[in-house]
């Protein structure tokens, strides 16, 4: 051993450490890859070596290369090993190599949870740190699951610095694992009012990081967020604060006038720049959420703007650059605030910072108006022709489209210019946009009729000059407007002045260069133009000519058909043979062009790019159910050979379908119309409900817009959109000079100067009259569209997960898992818990996600739950229900007690009791509208087993219906009795257990309670007290207090002394009964201890008000330290090896119930569990909220049982046997 | 919260990367490639703020970064940081370097990546910002360096020993060369408190 030692210690001395590989790579500069190589294989040496100091040496420097961008994936068990080491140096070499490579998709991640639990629990602040550091990096849902309860001890460590730690780690531990959020908020809660500073700001940047996705959630916490905004004084916090408050107010507009005083304090007093923009930011967001009238917080929205336009003037770029960004959400809401710095905007475009130059055109965006859009397009296309980088002019041209698109072409008023535009920008070289530009030029062509006439003639301008264009090939990007231009002009070809021109420049045999799409395009619309210009020349008699158009078809087609592009390929030789049938026809003196136009005949219609997916499934079609019956899979391998020949035949024999004759055409079209018409799935061209103004005028009726013929159409290149620029403004004036006069007209006694003044300002947005009469069709939907908006939710959100109501109470089952075992299940007998681990995990998962949906899934269940009560129900559906029942209370027991929790536990819940052995009927307290039942189910209870857990269960609903909590004695009467039971169910029926037993009585009130430890917390118990009215009046101002004695005080809050009461926070009328829990620190848990105790109330009667008051001791017994804790049977044996436990034992005689009846008693009165059981002889474990283990062996004789016991702490398990002797004697 | 902090130098080769978010080695490396090309263009008087590059993040988030002599530090960021607190932030991370290597220089970061990693891995936690202040972060980094130390750090004294002898072998190694002019000028910005 020494010698490798030493052998070890030699190797290292040859081995490079971190510097040498470093410096290693700065001299290899030439051939760095070889070295590194050498270097890797090196490291790999290294890592098989049993050294942990040269393993460690080796994984740093694998951290090295990983930055470099190598794979270092292979070494991840190694960086375990590392992280498993005992000393801190490499332990932090390890996760930090961890942190940096591991991530979801590592399988051998699973393989550090107990590692980093181990290190977590570690007494070395800096291991738990590291630990909790790495773990941030690459926590995984399984991690975060097994580890979220211990990180939430961590938070309430002793130290500041694992504090802060673990509180910012829950961020992570919710996201991986959602089901966490709840059990651990309150604890998180807390931490915002931590005396450490570090660990408050950690606790506020959870808090924002969660409440910005799931805002209204958070709402509740926002006076105690207002306190801290108050008092704090940390800049980091106090941003995050109202950074969080911005997200709040959309939310809660009072919420916003409160914000709104301090907010401008503190921009009038801070000096922090950082500070002060995310005030005014949040202004912003308060003033939006006020928007509508609120018309005294202008002067609020005055001081924002005005800070805004002082950080846009600041010389400091990264202000600017703020300024603008906060300018941008004022827009929003507040435009005309914002328009009256246009200049200073406009301004900013010349930056030569492209940030602030991107952030002003956002801005532009939004300040567009009919008025100025042209104006503010002219300066961008200035802009467009300065800008030297290629990202930011496409930045330019993809706001120029978003601007002049917007709102549905909203502040466009002459479309002929903006085609214009489009088609400048087509002169862009190397733009990323092209496809952008052609989809608004066909979005224009097609929903604006008007422009049909104008768009076609500059499209085919640009078809004739698509050399230009396609000519460099550096210039592909752009060519995409070619297939707009080609699309636009087939489609529309009755608008066309020359179409025989435009399809000669289709043809051109350098089209062949352009991408298969494109050309596509081309052989298709050539052959729409091919029919314009027959119908042309047809109308005009010239056959002649006609016949010429066709043969150059004929001549120039070919040249497609050779296209190595499948689809230009197909298209071009169907319609060669087609034009070759016309030149058929054409010689026989036949006229065509009415047929060959038929072939495009129809409008097409724009329809909207979701309205596929809106078409509702008709009701009865389900589109997975067979049409036919699937053939036997038998039957389908003797045909298929067969069905390949079959096929193959009647190929041959397919008439072709321009063979048809053309009374066969039309009739087939009559027929596909007959059908469409029929087909609620074809989408009509019938006008749908939104869009039937646009077609009352049929598409001839629409006026067709004059050219002007000023503007020089035939040279490209040649700017024309200026043009419209100044058309514009002489229409305008035109119009306001007509409404001018009118004015005069009216009053004439107006001054001449100041009216003109006038007008031009008030002249607001709707005067301004569209250059021509503009329908702007919409899109089509298909007629009862689902108005759902379900398809613009991404359902990948991992935020979504986290919207999670936080100020329901905790119910029972979410509690956070507790590192459980899992008990072999080859054993006769089911530990506790056997069904919970499998049962808990996977419903879990699905059951907290959708909340909302899970309530009406609880309705639904309950009322299916009814029917199965009035049937006896068949015993499959019954076992399963059982088992389901078994599995959530078993995970009631094991799941531990949170002090926040027992707090929320006070509100005013009723919960019900199960009569017991113990106690007679009448003793336990009952709410109301179950104690009919009650009595019912008293004569059942010699009834079965399974009658009785039905029952049990039955129970059990009608108080989730109330949306109670309902941890209760039957409840967990039950669990006990599934503990010992499970597969039993031939045996003798438990008799109900409760473990409630009496506090006090008097002729008023009477008091059960049940004392139960927080492993959360091991020095807290929380003790759950019944209070029942006995008498007829109302009972109020309960007060419970107790006499604290040096180990065990009762938890007042804050504030409150030693001698105070606390409010039991409900009232009771007659006969009510209800639960309030108390929580009491424990410092020794060796010694039971009896407490004495005051309730004070008042009783209301009908001639006034009397005080009174009951006095009771509290029995703290040993057993209520005790937690029901599962344990494996390996572990178990283990634990009964070691020497650290001392044995006692104790004999039970004349003991005449069932074995099972006995340990399912000892479950449940003491909190233990069974880990295994042979026969007669059974062990069983529990553990007590100190980290005690207590073990005991139970062997049941003739009559008597004797239970030998081990536990680490002699004086604890003596009065644990007592008890348990306590509970036998007194119960038999 | 902080998607992923870079610093690379002036030509742009890594210094330190910190991912909170996976990317795989290459993609890693092209995220470093494209955030230099969009950093190293910028003049040092223009803002400090960059729209997200097309590859990390997206929309919401943005590149926050600061130009120290022959290194870029370079956060990304998403839309729940505050600009200017990253920028303080980014200023307190280099002044603690500061203050833990006396005299940062690029060549500190260069063969102590792993301790600046420890350095920031008390500045920055997962994504999310730990701690601003600069004493307490100072001081945790040194207890963690005398808790090794006292554990006799990774390679112990006979190592350290012999990489020297494996050097005097090599006597044309350049070793620390020129490095007085590459110190981090630390200028006096207003602290973040």
């Amino acid at each position: 051993m020494a010698l490798k030692m030493v052998k070890g210690s030699i190797d290292r001395m040859f081995d490079k450490n971190l510097q040498d590989l470093v410096r290693g790579i700065r001299n290899h500069k030439e051939d760095e890859a070889k070295y590194i190589s050498t270097c890797i294989d090196e490291i790999k040496q290294e890592l098989k070596q049993d050294n942990i100091a040269v393993k460690a040496n080796a994984v740093c420097k694998l951290t090295y290369l990983q930055m470099l961008g190598y794979d270092v994936s292979w070494a991840a068990f190694n960086i375990i090993e590392v992280m498993s080491s005992s000393k801190f140096t490499y332990k932090r070499i390890g996760y930090l190599a961890a942190s940096q490579c591991f991530h979801e998709g590592t399988d051998v991640i699973m393989l550090t949870t107990n590692q980093i639990r181990k290190d977590l629990s570690s007494p070395n602040q800096y291991d738990t740190g590291v630990a909790l550091t790495g773990l941030s990096c690459f926590v995984t849902p399984d991690l975060a699951r097994d580890l979220a309860n211990d990180i939430m001890t961590l938070m309430s460590h002793t130290k500041p610095y694992i504090r802060k730690k673990a509180v910012l780690i829950m961020y992570k531990v919710f996201l991986k694992y959602p089901e966490s959020l709840r059990p651990a908020f309150p604890r998180l809660k807390e931490k915002l009012e931590d005396p450490d500073p570090g660990v408050q700001s950690a606790a506020v940047n959870v808090i924002c990081e969660l409440a910005r996705r799931n805002p209204k959630n958070y709402l509740s916490l926002a006076p105690l967020f207002f306190k801290l905004m108050t008092s704090s004084t940390n800049n980091w916090v106090l941003i995050k604060i109202i950074k969080l408050f911005g997200a709040l107010t959309p939310l809660e507009p009072r919420l916003g006038k409160k914000l709104i005083e301090p907010l401008t304090n503190l921009i009038h007093s801070t000096s922090a720049m950082s500070l002060l923009y995310e005030c005014v930011n949040t202004v912003i967001a308060v003033l939006i959420s006020l928007s509508s009238g609120m018309p005294n917080h202008s002067a609020s929205i005055q001081l924002c703007v005005q800070k805004l336009r002082i950080l846009i003037e600041d010389s400091d770029q990264n202000l600017k650059y703020l300024g603008l960004l906060a300018m941008s959400k004022i827009l929003k809401t507040h435009p005309k605030s914002v328009q009256s710095h246009k200049d200073l905007i406009l301004q900013c475009l010349d930056d030569k910072d492209e940030s602030i130059r991107l952030r002003a055109l956002d801005l532009l965006y939004g300040m567009v108006s009919k008025k100025n859009l042209m104006e503010i397009v002219k300066k961008l296309m200035i802009h467009v022709d300065k800008a030297e980088g290629t990202t930011y002019r496409d930045e330019l041209l993809t706001k120029i489209i978003d601007i002049c698109s917007q709102s549905n072409y909203q502040y466009i008023t002459n479309f002929e210019w903006y085609i214009s535009i489009l088609v400048e920008l087509t002169r862009l070289e190397g733009t990323r946009h092209g496809h952008l530009i052609a989809s608004q030029m066909l979005d224009v062509a097609i929903r604006v009729k008007a422009i049909r006439g104008f768009a076609v003639a500059q499209m085919a301008m640009l078809l004739d000059n698509a050399h230009l264009l396609a000519g460099n090939t550096q210039r592909n990007g752009i060519c995409e407007v070619l297939y707009a231009a080609a699309w636009i002009c087939g489609e529309f070809s009755e608008h066309l002045e020359d179409p025989l021109q435009t399809l000669e420049a289709m043809l051109r045999p350098k089209v062949t260069t352009l991408p298969g799409h494109i050309q596509a395009v081309y052989v298709q619309n050539a052959v729409k133009l091919f029919a314009a210009v027959l119908t042309r020349r047809e109308t005009a008699g010239e056959k002649q000519a006609a016949q010429e158009t066709t043969e150059m078809l004929i001549e120039k087609l070919p040249q497609f058909v050779q296209s190595a592009d499948l689809e230009v390929q197909e298209r071009a030789s169907c319609i060669l043979q087609l034009v070759k049938y016309i030149q058929k026809l054409q010689a026989k003196e036949v006229s065509v062009a009415e047929e060959v136009t038929a072939l495009f005949a129809g409008e097409l219609n724009p329809v909207a790019p979701k309205a596929q997916k809106k078409v509702p499934v008709p009701e009865g079609l389900d589109l997975d159910a067979w049409i036919n019956e699937p053939p036997s899979e038998s039957e389908s391998e003797d045909e298929k050979p067969k069905a390949i020949f079959q096929e193959d035949e009647p190929k041959h024999s397919r008439p072709r379908l321009t063979e048809l004759d053309e009374q066969e055409l039309a009739r087939r079209r009559e027929a596909r119309k007959q059908e469409q018409a029929n087909n609620p799935f074809y989408i009509k061209s019938s006008p749908s409900p939104q869009k039937s103004y646009q077609d009352t005028p049929g598409v001839d009726h629409i006026p067709v817009v004059q050219i002007d013929l000023t503007v020089p159409l035939k040279v490209p290149g040649m700017p024309i959109s200026d043009q419209y620029l100044k058309l514009e403004e002489e229409r305008r004036l035109k119009q306001k000079q007509e409404k001018k006069d009118k004015k005069k007209k009216k009053k004439k006694e107006k001054h001449g100067k100041s009216r003109r003044h006038d007008s031009a300002h008030t002249e607001s947005e709707e005067d301004i009259a569209p250059a021509q009469r503009v329908d702007i069709v919409t899109e089509e939907m298909p007629e009862n569209a689902l108005p759902s908006d379900e398809d613009d939710k991404d359902s990948n959100d991992p935020y979504k997960a986290l919207d999670i109501d936080l100020d329901k109470p905790l119910a029972d089952s979410e509690k956070l898992p507790v590192r459980t075992h899992r008990p072999s299940r080859t054993e006769g007998l089911k530990s506790p818990d056997v069904d919970t681990t499998a049962e808990e995990q996977r419903p879990k998962k699905s059951k907290e996600k959708d909340k909302k949906k899970d309530k009406e899934r609880k309705k639904s269940k309950e009322e299916k739950k009814k029917k199965k009560r009035k049937k006896s129900a068949p015993t499959e559906e019954l076992e399963e229900e059982e088992q389901q029942h078994q599995g959530e209370q078993a995970e009631d027991k094991i799941s531990t007690e949170d002090t926040s929790e027992a707090k929320e536990a006070k509100t005013n819940d009723v919960p019900a009791a199960v009569p017991t052995e113990q106690q007679p009927l009448e003793a336990v307290p009952l709410s109301e509208p179950e104690s009919p039942k009650e009595s019912e189910k008293d004569q059942e209870e010699s009834k079965s087993s399974k009658h009785k857990k039905k029952k049990h269960k039955k129970e059990k609903e009608e108080k989730k219906s109330k949306k109670k909590r309902h941890r209760s004695e039957n409840v967990e009467s039950e669990a006990a009795v599934h503990n010992g039971t499970a597969e039993e169910e031939e045996e003798e029926p438990l008799p109900p257990m409760s473990n409630y037993c009496l506090l006090a009585e008097n002729s008023y009130i009477k008091m059960v309670y049940d004392i139960q430890g927080n492993l959360q917390d091991g020095s807290q118990v929380v003790v759950s007290v019944i209070f029942e009215n006995n008498c007829t009046d109302f009972l109020k101002s309960m007060e419970f207090n107790v006499l604290d004695s040096l180990n065990t005080r009762l938890v007042r809050p804050s504030g409150a002394s030693v001698h105070d009461g606390i409010a039991v926070p409900f009232q009771l009328p007659p006969g009510v009964s209800n639960e309030a829990r108390f929580v009491f620190t424990v410092q020794s848990i060796v010694m039971p201890q009896k407490l004495k105790g005051t309730l004070t109330f008042i009783v209301k009667t009908e001639d006034g008000s009397t005080h009174e008051k009951l006095d009771f001791k509290l029995h703290f017994t040993c057993t209520s330290y005790l937690i029901t804790t599962p344990c494996y049977s390996d572990a178990f044996a283990k634990l009964l090896e070691s020497e650290e436990l001392k044995v006692n034992a104790l004999k039970l005689d004349s003991i005449n119930m069932p074995f099972h009846h006995l340990l399912a008693k000892i479950c449940f009165h003491h909190h233990f569990s069974v880990v295994e059981r042979i026969d007669s002889c059974a062990s069983m474990y529990s553990r007590s909220i100190q980290g005690h283990h207590v073990c005991l062996l139970v062997k049941s004789g003739d009559n008597s049982v004797s239970i030998d016991a081990k536990c680490n702490e002699p004086s604890l398990l003596s009065h644990v046997l007592e008890e348990i002797k306590q509970t036998f004697t007194t119960a038999s | 919260m902080i998607k992923a902090i870079l610093v690379f130098n002036n030509h742009g080769k890594p210094r330190l990367i910190r991912f909170y978010q996976y990317f795989p080695e290459d993609m890693q490396q092209q995220i470093i490639r494209e955030t230099f090309h969009l950093v190293s263009k910028r003049d040092d008087n223009v803002c400090n703020f960059l729209e997200g590059g097309s590859l990390i993040g997206g929309s919401d988030y943005k590149l926050i970064y600061r130009h120290y002599a022959t290194l870029y530090f370079v956060f990304c960021v998403d839309s729940s940081e505050s600009e200017l607190g990253i920028l303080d932030l980014i200023q307190v991370f280099v002044e603690t370097l500061d203050k833990c290597f006396e005299n940062v220089c690029e060549l500190d970061l260069i063969f102590h990546m792993d301790k600046v990693h420890y350095i920031l891995q008390e500045v920055v936690m997962g994504g999310m910002v730990l701690e601003t202040n600069m004493n307490e972060i100072v001081g945790q980094v040194e207890n963690q360096s005398r808790l090794e130390k006292s554990e006799g750090g990774l390679s112990g004294a006979p190592a350290r020993a012999v990489s020297a002898v494996k050097n005097m072998n090599l006597p044309e190694i350049p070793r620390n060369i020129n490095i007085g002019d590459i110190n981090i000028k630390v200028p006096n910005l207003s602290p973040f408190v």
